[in-house]
């Protein structure tokens, strides 16, 4: 196995930062004076989870890892599509639209960049729209059709490309696709905890009140300033980037996950729920995780391959 | 090893389909009964609800658990009776005796009397998806009859989105299950009634669904 040691000291970092919130989320809800494990011990509890199982994937290699990803899709399209407004007229296009997962993913791990880029935007969307049509179903025909492909784009087409940054050329980041893979998901999830961190401490003016209540700019301003300065050190060990290429990287990472984050809380506000689900104890469902990936996934992925392949 | 089929079929199909394919957003877990006699209640949409709830307990319970099915349809043939019977573990039990000579529950009675875990759909029929009808007055005979049996109310949704009555294709949709207080036999059948009711309602309303028609 050639796994890059700086990939492997990256994950042994975050093991080192879940070692230490451990404890500190207990002595905060302690200091909150609550009875039982509360909200935050939880979440941390869901992370301990989510890392190791990440790590176990990614020290298996690349096809376990592309698997993670892909299932990771297929529940975040799953809980997108229990929540949304479906009728009985429309299971066998969503039967189709589950089908689209595994295909995008084979086209990732094999690196088909052509088919990868255009199978869900082209193809998915005409297929899906013609295997509607067929159904013969015309009333809220557009709403169904714009909904069902909006989650493809965003639970599977966007999430892929975290997968095809390991079917990249390994020589040109120093530490492979993986540690490209790395570099993405703990800046996305870094950028997260960071932006709610710096929001509670300094949060006072809100960004978009009518859709989100909890972001605050102290929370955005000091989330960026967090993950900029993450990605600007971690950048020499795990991708091609330079300190310039690096800044954008982290501005383009901080900025959109915030997005993503928000977009989703749109969507949950249109449909009247708080938390997408009840998967991850103390997160809420697993699009209230993968929301910010949405955006920062190709966002990161495109400026890198603008870039460097 | 009279039981390896039903073992087999719930380890290696049944929980995979459940948990993986499906997905359960379980409420109030701890509500379930750990042992029986116990009467579990839920409203019904699809062939899925039994075997969801089956899922539910471990499988050291498989053997007691017994559900209560309509025998037109699943001793239909041969085939589907053996599995039904010998797989699931059904009772199965006539809807239309019209005789009166013989209480077409006695055979549920009687598993109630061995302790079991019986699963009942009081609706009658799995009818049109996430549409719940009214109760049929079956399960207060069997409170009645075994007074220190607890019911426990169960509401699914999401399962008749997945597979619905009529469907062989089964889309992937996370479900719904709220499980509620246990309830027990007062002396009184349409207070039972009432309470089950109204606690399948309160259930229902915990939590927001996405429309479906």
């Amino acid at each position: 196995m050639n796994f890059h040691p700086h990939a492997l000291w990256a994950l042994a970092g975050v093991f080192g930062i879940l070692i230490l919130a451990t404890p500190a989320a207990h002595l905060i809800e302690k200091r909150r004076q609550l009875p039982t494990a509360g909200e935050l011990t939880l979440r941390v509890r869901s992370w301990w989870i989510m890392v190791s199982l990440f790590s176990a994937a990614v020290l298996l290699g690349a096809t376990v890892t592309t698997w993670l990803l892909g299932f990771i899709s297929f529940l975040a399209l799953k809980e997108y599509l229990s929540l949304i407004p479906t009728r009985r007229s429309d299971r066998r296009v969503l039967f189709w639209a589950y089908l689209t997962i595994p295909l995008q993913y084979y086209w990732a791990a094999i690196g088909w960049y052509g088919m990868f880029i255009i199978f869900i935007p082209v193809y998915a969307l005409l297929v899906i729209s013609a295997r509607k049509v067929l159904i013969g179903e015309t009333e809220d025909f557009l709403r169904s059709m714009g909904t069902i492909h909006w989650g493809l784009m965003m639970t599977v087409f966007s999430i892929s490309h975290a997968a095809y940054l390991l079917a990249l050329p390994e020589d040109v980041a120093p530490a492979g696709g993986v540690g490209l893979l790395i570099y993405l998901v703990l800046l996305t999830e870094l950028n997260d905890v960071a932006q709610y961190v710096w929001g509670k401490r300094y949060g006072r003016r809100k960004v978009v009140p009518r859709v989100s209540p909890g972001k605050t700019w102290g929370g955005l301003i000091g989330g960026c300033a967090t993950t900029l300065a993450v990605a600007l050190a971690s950048a020499p060990f795990l991708t091609p980037l330079n300190p310039i290429e690096a800044v954008g990287a982290g501005l383009i990472i901080g900025l959109s996950g915030f997005l993503g984050d928000v977009v989703i809380s749109a969507v949950k506000r249109d449909i009247g729920i708080k938390d997408s689900g009840s998967l991850l104890p103390g997160h809420g469902g697993i699009l209230d995780r993968v929301d910010s990936l949405t955006f920062t996934a190709p966002l990161f992925f495109h400026y890198l391959y603008y870039l460097y392949y | 090893m009279k039981d390896w089929p039903k073992l087999l079929f719930f380890t290696c199909i049944v929980r995979p389909l459940v948990l993986i394919i499906l997905g359960l957003n379980i409420r109030h877990r701890q509500h379930l009964p750990a042992t029986g006699p116990a009467i579990v209640v839920a409203n019904h949409n699809s062939h899925l609800d039994t075997l969801v709830l089956m899922s539910l307990f471990p499988l050291a319970q498989l053997q007691r658990l017994r559900p209560v099915a309509a025998a037109d349809y699943f001793m239909a043939n041969p085939l589907l009776a053996w599995f039904a019977t010998r797989v699931i573990g059904i009772i199965p039990i006539e809807r239309k005796n019209r005789d009166g000579h013989h209480d077409p529950l006695a055979p549920v009675q009687a598993a109630l009397e061995q302790g079991d875990i019986i699963i009942i759909f009081p609706e009658g029929t799995r009818g049109q998806p996430e549409r719940m009808q009214k109760f049929k007055s079956g399960v207060i005979h069997l409170a009645k009859a075994h007074a220190t049996a607890p019911i426990i109310p169960v509401f699914l949704h999401g399962l008749g989105k997945s597979l619905p009555k009529g469907e062989g294709l089964l889309v992937p949709f996370f479900c719904d299950v709220f499980v509620g207080p246990a309830l027990y036999w007062q002396g009184d059948r349409t207070l039972l009634m009432q309470q089950l009711e109204q606690q399948m309602e309160a259930l229902a309303s915990e939590q927001g669904h996405a429309a479906w028609d």
